[in-house]
């Protein structure tokens, strides 16, 4: 559904307009269906992520909004322009930065962001200009004249970030902007991408780490062989799975089996056993009176615990039930 | 949240004020870039790329020299080259077809693998000027190898008698050659994909130098090999720039007119630079 301005004639900027809008998008590699029909709509003013595991579709479907790819079939829509009929008015409103990093090494990083700046098409003057700003941005500034060969990956990744930037985009696409990177520096990327946001960017990332959509996204979308399976709010998201969860840890490995048999009963689905953490769950209905029936449970069979207790289930949890949990 | 609620944020090495007030300085540019400014950019980027790798430019110096030096002093002696001393012989030829040596191949495959392409692609550049820009970057360092093949050719009994018309002359072909080297260079790289493919396919121009006059006079091979490696484009290129550095009576020492071999080298630089240039753009722009 497109919503137009009123006349007919003159179209403005229009803010209810999505900056992506996808209708049933497909596209194969031989026999492979990488997007068998995506329906998606990314809204203004919000970071969208894509969640999957591997191999679900999420980078396709980047390379697709980001023209590298073209769909087979349906409609993809950024910002109102059509990625098949017209990908270079596409490629003027949108920032790229991918799973490698794609700085060059030699160059140093003002001089990647200068580059890629005149490609965006800005003259030199402005180019400097908008290299200058990027790397104030990206706290790189007192490094933006080394060369990039000698940055250490965390700060390459952030190159990379701003290099998308310096066009002043309107969406900045980025596939997996943390995979491989440390939890420190990691922390760093996701508060410059939220102050990015901020400043009026909108956002689509892939990840495939939950936290990471749950810490960022106002906007979850779980794909998988494909195809949209969820989509939502990360609360709404745990609120679908609509169940608590009961969490034992026990003190004695061999007393898993025990627990598992106990839950059983309880739960809603057969309980998930982890043994090397030696921890058993199940998702319930009515989580507090179920942990009350578990612990007179258990004391009657005296197994000693080292944890016990109730919780709303994770982003971790929605995906394995939704996408199959692996056996 | 509001601009003053940085409780979340204001430990980690990115305030989020400060980020706010630059990323509202940039404005979006008016216009795509052209396609010179983007050629121009690519090639510029390349050409620094080169320069201050210096291992690629050493290496790429070392394979003409060693080429070189065991030619002329390994099997130079057991090949009879007539009249023709033997290094007036080779190295006009090694000149000529550095641009089947260089390492435009790895290069292509390496911006293709490292993700460099997928950014130039979601750029709004023309995306045949890519292309343009690389083969200007290439044809440089291409002609690098040809600079250093002469310098060290002279070291070691080069001398042309055809003059400097005549040497001049084969310096501007040898350019023309670049040019179109560069091409096939291009669309190799990019066939290959990855800098590994890209190793073992630039192995795969060697039959191209090797049957044709470059190292051996033509006669000398077996009879059904001979046609081939007397028309195909290499012995062409070879043949104009070797007639005309050594001057005199070509058509005697070398079988053929000095016009004869280079009208022909002409027309092959030119389908060669046509065909791999749509080949490579189509293959650049293919999504």
């Amino acid at each position: 559904m497109l919503s137009y301005m009123s006349s007919p004639t003159i179209r403005a900027v229009d803010l209810d307009t999505p900056i992506i809008q996808a209708t049933g998008v497909t596209r194969s590699f031989g026999d492979v269906h990488a997007l068998d029909g995506i329906d998606l709509v990314a809204r203004r003013g919000q970071v969208t992520a894509l969640l999957g595991p591997n191999g679900a579709g999420k980078t396709t479907f980047v390379k697709a909004v980001a023209t590298l790819l073209e769909p087979d079939g349906g409609e993809l829509l950024v910002d109102g322009v059509d990625v098949r009929k017209d990908p270079r008015r596409v490629r003027r409103l949108i920032g790229l930065a991918g799973q490698s990093a794609a700085v060059e090494p030699a160059l140093t990083g003002r001089e990647n962001l200068e580059m890629v700046a005149r490609l965006f098409g800005h003259r030199p003057t402005e180019a400097r200009a908008a290299a200058s700003a990027v790397l104030e941005e990206i706290d790189l500034t007192a490094d933006g004249d080394r060369p990039v060969k000698d940055y250490s990956g965390g700060m390459r990744r952030r190159l990379d970030l701003g290099a998308s930037l310096v066009g002043a985009p309107r969406l900045l696409l980025l596939d997996e902007p943390t995979t491989g990177l440390d939890p420190r520096t990691r922390l760093g990327l996701w508060a410059s991408i939220r102050a990015l946001v901020q400043g009026g960017t909108d956002v689509l990332l892939t990840t495939q780490y939950l936290e990471e959509a749950d810490q960022l996204a106002d906007h979850v979308v779980i794909i998988d062989h494909g195809r949209v399976i969820a989509d939502g709010t990360p609360t709404e998201l745990k609120a679908q799975a609509g169940q608590d969860v009961i969490e034992v840890r026990v003190r004695d490995e061999h007393n898993l089996e025990a627990v598992g048999a106990l839950l059983a009963p309880l739960g809603t689905e057969p309980p998930r056993v982890d043994v090397p953490a030696r921890r058993a769950t199940v998702p319930v209905m009515n989580g507090t009176d179920r942990l009350g029936e578990l612990i007179r449970l258990v004391a009657e069979h005296d197994i000693a615990l080292d944890d016990i207790g109730v919780r709303r289930p994770t982003l971790d949890e929605v995906f394995l039930a939704l996408t199959g949990a692996p056996q | 949240m509001t601009d003053t609620d940085t409780t979340s944020t204001d430990t980690l090495p990115i305030s989020l004020t400060e980020t706010m007030a630059s990323t509202m300085s940039i404005e979006p540019p008016e216009h795509p870039p052209t396609a010179w400014a983007t050629a121009t950019t690519y090639a510029g980027r390349t050409v620094r790329q080169y320069i201050r790798t210096p291992q690629l430019l050493v290496v790429n110096a070392a394979t003409s020299i060693m080429f070189l030096l065991i030619f002329r002093y390994v099997f130079g002696g057991a090949i009879a080259t007539g009249p023709i001393p033997y290094a007036n012989f080779l190295i006009p030829a090694l000149a000529a077809t550095s641009g089947l040596f260089a390492s435009g191949i790895i290069g292509v495959a390496e911006d293709a693998e490292s993700g460099f392409f997928d950014r130039l692609r979601s750029l709004p550049v023309p995306r045949g000027a890519v292309m343009v820009g690389r083969s200007f970057a290439d044809t440089l360092v291409i002609l690098w190898g040809t600079f250093v093949t002469i310098v060290v050719g002279f070291a070691v009994g080069f001398r042309p008698d055809g003059g400097a018309i005549g040497s001049l002359a084969a310096l501007g072909l040898c350019v023309v050659y670049a040019f179109a080297l560069s091409w096939l260079q291009i669309f190799l790289g990019l066939v290959a994909g990855s800098a590994q493919a890209a190793q073992g396919l630039s192995f795969a121009v060697f039959p191209l130098i090797f049957v044709s006059s470059a190292y051996v006079p033509v006669e000398s091979m077996p009879g059904w090999m001979q046609p081939v490696a007397n028309n195909q484009p290499v012995t062409m290129m070879i043949g104009a720039v070797r007639s005309l550095v050594i001057g005199g009576d070509t058509t005697t020492l070398l079988g053929h007119s000095t016009s004869y071999f280079v009208i022909r080298a002409l027309i092959w630089s030119a389908i060669i630079s046509l065909i791999f240039s749509a080949l490579a753009i189509r293959r650049f722009k293919r999504r």
